[in-house]
């Protein structure tokens, strides 16, 4: 047996979601296989996992909670990749945007909110992009890739962190390495009334929104598309391809950071050096899922952010290890990254050499 | 029609031994083959001809294993075959160079050759360097073994990609456009090793040209398809390239290109170049003047690699220059950067159609896209008024392809279609203008030249860079003949003769 891939040529409009829903099925049966393993039922950790987060007004608004940086970082990664700029640091931009908007939220005091709040999400989106300038000067200038510079930035960004809290930024009452407490003039709004849902989720929903039209409407986002699908044939168009490059870099940088400004000003109030859980990294994934599609992208982050919390819930009633929820995650990239490939390309099977097609 | 050996045999191949039957390939609402049937022979040369989008290169690339047939079948001496890939085609004996070569252009002759055959695990490359060199004295297909492929120059790559069919061992070989990328004088030597390759390995050669004069040449059977289906296949013996052009592209009348006055008498010219160096390691430009006029077609002749394509580069702002200088209308131009040569009013035609395409973008979004912001109210695209232009230009150009259709689905001829309409629907003042009609056929390419001489009748100044002699004596005012990167003289287009443009191309003046 022998497997081959071609070209599609033509879909048919319902093979793209019966591909998703087979995805989504051969998810369950491996996943199924390792919960079994665990000693839980793949039945009721399916239940956990996926329905009983949307059942509670809890459950659905930690798991909207958990979605919202992955929803800053989901677009960051979609819209570099979409103009072929590799940025894998959106770790670390997140990172420094926490810095960023931590270094205006300790000062800030006595400020009115409607000027604290976006000075501190300014801070983050500057950090962010002063993050992923760097790298991106370097590849337009030098040539040097972006993907190994961007990653190598990422632990670097941690290691800042540690230091400033460790050094200038140690908690002033506890002494422990934790930042103080952002001032309130510069705490996110609550947007959900008696939850944690914060304006972090609207900025979210607004970004993803600005790329979709960005990308799709405006003569910029064509660029932007001919840039990362053919960079030679954009510039003997006259397209300015390092430019398109620069900025595309500093805005993935900008959105990162301001995803982690959200989540300092919105959740932690406070700068720790476990604010990321990931999210940069989980980003990047996210956005592969959504086939770096921005509406793809909310949504994949809000799956995501179901699991995380369902997955919790799962490990507390099934008594199986919480990490089930990243495993689901990771054969959910499996399956999904390959059903795109189905949705592509054809499959042909073969057995062998001289056998008549009919 | 064996002119190369003076005989003329009736049929010389052997007997039918591969036979395509009722091969049909529809891609969405494109059938781009409809029950094809075709036989193809050893020892024998046999052409392929049709229009643009005839569906030529896809009834090659299902025999080649490179696409699947929708139905059909492919049978070697009757024993029905399966070919899902080229792997599988290769080990049926059949063989194909591609437009686009498949080499690893910075590894060299013969690593590029042990990749497509060797079979072991261990690479002996000692022992496939000896059979690189023993296959090419025996093809008379030489090569020098130790070169980088990138080093090389397009004729010489394609020779490698034919060695390499050959050394894996195919009884039947395809070549796709081959003679498209070559200049006159590697146009002749591949013909021979055509003629040879069937008369004494005993190959069966499918050459599939645009060019009527090879064909008449090196032919011994003809087959031309039209929209997908086979109009006819028969002997080459006695068929005249008018007939030929009759059938494959039925009862049309051909547009004929009268050449008139030149309207640039007197004018400033509006192009200039001025000692303008380009420094590099093998080519590069040398002390090049050069100026046109508006509404004269200047035209660049010479032996390919002479700095033509560098030349091109400099004008488009892909190649920086080193010193002289650009001016257009009399501004000289700081730097020459494709945005401000685009400002100054240059326009562009590239000899790589591919590259200067983005192929997973539409039609429409590739039309404009040198020119995005005049189809963008404030920032936002106006796609309806991009549909409207590019209907227009799929109308006035005659581009067989709908507006949204994705460009890298469209036949040669297509793309180019698209790409001079880009170029022309943005009135450039100056249009440069690289090997326009390469790979076209004969009704687009006295088409694309009837464009390129109303752009001349417009007041547009042209530079033509183009290998074909005939096409540049047909369409210039003027012919500058490049040798060694500098312009060894400049001739009346009226009253050039081949013979003192073939002394210049030489390098003789005197
Ligand atoms: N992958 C594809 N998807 C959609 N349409 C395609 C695809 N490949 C080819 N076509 C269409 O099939 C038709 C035949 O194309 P083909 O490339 O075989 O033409 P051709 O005879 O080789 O032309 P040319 O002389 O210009 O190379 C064209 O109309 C082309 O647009
Ligand atoms: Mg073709």
């Amino acid at each position: 047996m022998k497997v081959r891939f071609t070209l599609r040529s033509s879909m048919p409009w319902w093979r793209g979601p019966m591909l998703m829903g087979a995805a989504a099925l051969v998810t369950f049966l491996i996943s199924a296989i390792v919960i079994r393993w665990a000693g839980g039922s793949p039945f009721a950790a399916a239940r956990y996992m996926f329905i009983s987060p949307l059942q509670s007004k809890f459950g659905l608004t930690e798991a909207v909670l958990s979605a919202t940086p992955l929803v800053f970082t989901g677009a960051a990664v979609a819209i570099a990749f979409r103009a072929g700029y590799w940025n894998i640091g959106a770790e670390g931009q997140l990172l420094a945007g926490t810095i960023g908007a931590t270094l205006v939220g300790i000062n800030a005091e006595s400020l009115p909110r409607f000027v604290g709040v976006p000075l501190i999400l300014l801070s983050g989106m500057l950090f962010g992009a002063f993050w992923a300038l760097s790298p991106a000067l370097l590849r337009t200038r030098l040539g040097i890739d972006e993907v190994v510079t961007t990653l190598l930035l990422n632990p670097v960004a941690l290691l800042l962190i540690t230091g400033l809290l460790n050094g200038p930024w140690r908690n002033t009452e506890t002494g422990f390495p934790d930042s103080d407490v952002i001032a309130d003039s510069t705490k996110l709004w609550i947007i959900w009334p008696d939850t944690r849902v914060h304006f972090g989720l609207a900025v979210g929903v607004v970004i993803i929104g600005l790329c979709w039209w960005f990308v799709g409407k405006m003569s910029g986002g064509l660029k932007l598309r001919a840039v990362g699908l053919a960079p030679g044939a954009a510039r003997i168009a006259g397209l300015p391809v390092e430019r398109t490059l620069l900025a595309t870099a500093l805005v993935s940088g900008a959105i990162a950071g301001l995803g982690g400004a959200s989540e300092v000003a919105g959740v932690a109030h406070q700068l720790t050096t476990g604010i990321s859980n990931s999210f940069g990294y989980t980003g990047v994934i996210v956005a592969t899922l959504a086939a770096l599609s921005f509406i793809g992208t909310l949504f994949v982050a809000l799956l995501f952010g179901v699991i995380t919390v369902g997955s919790f819930s799962a490990s507390r009633a099934l008594q199986i290890p919480s990490t089930i929820g990243e495993l689901v995650q990771a054969i959910l990239l499996l399956t999904i990254v390959s059903a795109l490939v189905i949705k592509k390309y054809q499959v042909v099977w073969t057995r062998s050499k001289s056998q008549v097609r009919d | 029609m064996n002119s190369v050996e003076g005989v003329a045999i009736a049929s010389r191949g052997g007997a039918p031994s591969i036979f395509l039957s009722n091969i049909t390939k529809a891609y969405g609402e494109t059938v781009a083959l409809s029950d094809v049937s075709l036989d193809l022979r050893t020892s024998e040369v046999h052409a392929l001809l049709g229009e643009n989008g005839a569906g030529k290169t896809t009834l090659m690339k299902i025999l080649y294993g490179l696409t699947q047939p929708d139905s059909g079948q492919i049978k070697a001496d009757g024993v029905a075959l399966q070919i899902n890939s080229p792997r599988d085609a290769r080990a049926a004996g059949i063989g194909m160079v591609t437009q686009h070569f498949s080499l690893v252009k910075n590894m060299t002759v013969v690593e590029n050759i042990a990749l497509a055959i060797a079979r072991t695990f261990s690479l002996d490359l000692d022992s496939v360097r000896d059979a690189v060199v023993a296959a090419s004295t025996r093809y008379g297909l030489e090569v020098p073994p130790d070169a980088i492929i990138g080093s090389l120059p397009i004729g010489l790559q394609q020779r490698v990609e034919i060695l390499k069919a050959l050394m894996s061992g195919c009884s039947y070989l395809i070549l796709d456009e081959p003679t498209a990328v070559l200049g006159p004088q590697d146009i002749d030597s591949l013909l021979e090793v055509i003629t040879q390759l069937r008369s004494e390995a005993k190959i069966g050669v499918v050459l599939i040209s645009h060019k009527m004069a090879e064909i008449e040449k090196i032919a011994d059977r003809v087959s031309v398809l039209r929209r997908g289906k086979v109009v006819s296949s028969s002997l080459a013996n006695g068929i005249t390239s008018k007939e030929l052009i009759t059938l494959m592209v039925g009862e049309q009348e051909s547009g004929v290109v009268l050449r008139s006055e030149s309207q640039s008498h007197g004018r400033d010219p509006i192009l200039v170049l001025d000692s303008v160096v380009v420094k590099m390691e093998i080519g590069g430009l040398n002390n090049v003047s050069l100026d046109v006029r508006p509404g004269e077609i200047v035209g660049i002749a010479g032996v390919s690699g002479n700095g033509q394509t560098e030349l091109v580069n400099i004008l488009s702002g892909t190649l920086s220059i080193d010193s002289g200088t650009i001016a257009v209308e009399g501004a000289t131009l700081t730097q020459n950067t494709p945005q401000l040569l685009m400002r100054a009013g240059v326009g562009m035609l590239g000899e790589d159609r591919h590259a200067s395409a983005v192929h997973a973008l539409q039609v429409m979004e590739n039309l404009v896209l040198d020119c995005v912001d005049n189809f963008a109210t404030k920032v936002q695209l106006n796609r309806k008024k991009m549909l409207e232009h590019c209907e227009s230009a799929i109308n006035q150009f005659e581009i067989k392809a709908t507006a949204k259709q994705v460009f890298g689905t469209l036949s040669g001829g297509n793309m180019q279609k698209v790409l001079l309409a880009r170029l022309f629907s943005r009135k450039p003042k100056v249009a440069i203008i690289s090997q326009p009609t390469r790979g076209l056929d004969v009704m687009a390419t006295s088409y694309v030249r009837s464009l390129i001489s109303k752009a001349r009748l417009d007041g547009t100044a042209v530079l033509l860079v183009s290998e074909d002699l005939d096409e540049v004596l047909e369409l210039a005012d003027r012919v500058a003949v490049m040798y060694r990167g500098s312009v060894i003289g400049v001739v009346d287009g009226a009253n050039a003769s081949r013979e003192k443009i073939g002394e210049l191309m030489a390098g003789i003046v005197r």
